[in-house]
């Protein structure tokens, strides 16, 4: 070994280091990368400076009594009834989950535990094609469909409501709880279920009793942030909820009504023309404020349960 | 199963009895129904988009065979039997080039920062809640942002209620998803191609720039397909940015760049408005509108996908 001839001139230290010239590009390709990395906190930053200013002007300046207990939303005269948008959106987020909670558990169940490979290659994709439609054209559906045929022939009420707008949200959801619930499933080890079997189990039992139970949390992950994406809906209740812009309190789901993100949108239509009461134009911020921080919070903690999952296993 | 088929017909016989007799003989009834549930519950998004595709195709039809072309070309009008989607064709279509030439850059330089340089410490944790944070947060509050900075702040720049507002508003909507899908993408690339590159000699960045991106740019396109689908359907942000519903005025071309400090539509905010529109009319070239958007976002979802299982299947 020791003959071997030695690399001439002796490598040193210095050589391994690389040449100025490298360096110097990778801390400057580190800089930038880093920045851009920096734009997502920017962002987050910007959402709630956006939301803060305005916010603040109206939690302060506002009559309060019109913000909890009066007849409706009324942005335009100062009537600012928290309550209204509030019911609308949680009827619409509660149909909504009538509609998407089972049939969205009940795809995933059949594509992970029953489908062969070669039928989820088959029916996966539709769900994929479904997630993909725009919610426009599921507003447009929910009012051409879901609210004549459907909703009206049931209720007998009126075009526009709340519960053919809840159905459209619903169906928007089916494809987020199905994959979230999914990967849940699939993440539950093959060893239980063998188990399940081996001592004699159905299948119906072992996927009630055994792999259900076992993937719970992200189950409820997938609850929590459909209801999330619910309630952040607005297209569909815009375009099917057929409230305009202002709304007498009410609690009737079959009945036109406005969510708080209709209420934003209904309102943003002509942000240029907005005079009449001095809070009008604050009230956007408010109610964008609220709904931001209720999504944040079931955000927040549908993401917890999703690490628990991981780290069970 | 395999020891069965070889065996015969006795085989087969043999197997029923003991199946029987572990199942006591008893059809699995709960079993079955349970099953045919969970076939349903596939069925309903079936039943959905079958019904949807020909609801929409039959109401929107009549109005390509009897006027397609002045539809195609022509503006945003009151009257149904004259209204067009030039404009908001012209729209969307910048809505998308901002997108991607906003999202697609910043996208995968967070990704790759945050899978190949940040130390998985608390920074490194604290910027990946964050974007899947902002990924939750509901479109209409980008409106809110879009409409805050850049609409006022930055009017001076974008021109106000402008098509850059717009652009930019749902670039920054969609970059969570873009940076999401890219660090998975990232993250899905062999520890051992990286190794191999430093075991030359190469620095970071090179391994980097030749190893781990050609790699990943499959994954990555596609993620960056799949969020500019999601862009070009999103409406309520634009509403927040000042699209406008009743008239547009101007006659620049499709490509022409000065008009992105000018007013603009886009087509989701067409097809909500036309939607929204009792008269007589509105639900054909609202359903005309939809066919052309569900074209290209299927189109689009369609290309990521084959994209996708292509690479899968090269891989494997």
């Amino acid at each position: 070994m020791s003959d071997l001839p030695l690399p001439s001139p002796l490598l040193t230290l210095a050589d391994l280091h690389g040449d100025r010239r490298r360096m110097r590009t990778e801390r400057l390709v580190k800089v930038v990368l880093s920045a851009a990395a920096g734009v997502s906190v920017l962002i987050s930053a910007g959402i709630i400076w956006s939301l803060a200013r305005e916010t603040f002007t109206f939690v302060t300046q506002v009559q309060w009594d019109t913000v909890l207990f009066s007849e409706g939303w009324f942005p335009r005269q100062g009537v600012y009834d928290l309550r209204t948008i509030f019911v609308g959106s949680l009827w619409v987020t509660a149909i909504a989950m009538a509609v998407a909670v089972p049939v969205g558990l009940g795809s995933a169940i059949y594509l992970s535990e029953y489908a062969r490979p070669s039928v989820r290659r088959i029916l996966k994709p539709t769900l994929e094609v479904l997630a993909g439609i725009p919610s426009v054209v599921l507003g447009f559906f929910a009012l051409s469909v879901i609210a004549p045929s459907v909703v009206q022939r049931i209720f007998h009420n009126g075009l526009f409501s709340l519960t053919a707008a809840g159905i459209g949200v619903g169906i928007l959801s089916i494809p987020l709880v199905a994959s979230v619930s999914e990967d849940a499933l699939r993440s539950v080890p093959q060893a239980l279920r063998e188990a399940s079997y081996g001592m004699g189990a159905k299948r119906i039992t072992t996927v009630t009793k055994v792999v259900v139970p076992a993937a719970v949390s992200g189950l409820v992950a997938a609850v929590i942030l459909a209801v999330s994406r619910a309630i952040g809906e607005t297209m569909v209740v815009f375009i099917a909820g057929g409230a305009a812009g202002n709304q007498v309190f009410q609690l009737n789901p079959l009945k036109p009504g406005l969510t708080m993100t209709a209420a934003m949108a209904t309102q943003a239509q002509g942000t240029d023309q907005v005079v009449g009461e001095a809070l009008t134009f604050q009230s956007l911020y408010f109610v964008g404020a609220v709904l931001f921080t209720i999504t944040l919070a079931l955000n927040l903690v549908a993401d917890r349960f999703v690490r628990r999952v991981r780290q069970a296993y | 199963m395999a020891l069965a088929t070889t065996i015969g017909a006795g085989g087969e016989a043999a197997r029923r009895r003991v199946h029987d007799q572990l199942t006591g003989g008893k059809s699995d009834v709960s079993g079955a129904i349970f099953r045919i549930l969970l076939l349903l519950s596939l069925g309903v998004s079936l039943v959905v988009l079958a019904v949807l595709f020909t609801d929409v195709f039959t109401t929107g039809s009549s109005v390509f065979t009897s006027r397609a072309e002045s539809f195609l070309s022509g503006g945003i009008r009151q009257r149904a039997e004259t209204a067009g989607i030039f404009q908001a064709i012209r729209g969307t279509f910048w809505i998308g080039v901002f997108v991607v030439v906003f999202s697609f850059p910043i996208g995968v330089a967070s990704a790759v920062y945050l899978e190949e340089y940040a130390a998985k410490g608390r920074l490194a944790r604290l910027i990946d809640v964050n974007i899947r944070n902002l990924a939750g947060v509901p479109s209409i509050v980008y409106g809110i942002l879009g409409l805050t900075i850049f609409v006022k702040q930055l009017s001076g720049v974008t021109g106000g209620r402008s098509l850059m507002s717009a652009g930019i508003t749902l670039a920054v909507l969609v970059l969570p998803i873009v940076i999401i899908t890219a660090a998975e993408a990232v993250r899905a690339v062999p520890t051992s191609l990286r190794e191999a590159g430093y075991g030359v000699g190469a620095t970071r960045w090179e391994v980097i720039r030749t190893q781990v991106l050609p790699y990943a740019l499959p994954g990555i396109i596609t993620g960056t397909v799949l969020s500019l689908a999601r862009a070009i359907g999103e409406a309520a942000p634009l509403y927040l940015c000042g699209a406008i519903t009743g008239l547009l005025p101007g006659k620049e071309g499709l490509l022409d760049a000065s008009q992105f400090r000018d007013k603009f539509t886009a087509l989701p905010v067409v097809i909500a408005e036309w939607s929204r529109n009792p008269r007589e009319g509105f639900s054909e070239i609202a359903a005309a509108a939809i066919i052309v958007m569900l074209v290209i976002v299927l189109a689009m979802n369609t290309v990521a996908i084959a994209l996708r299982t292509r690479y899968e299947k090269k891989r494997n």
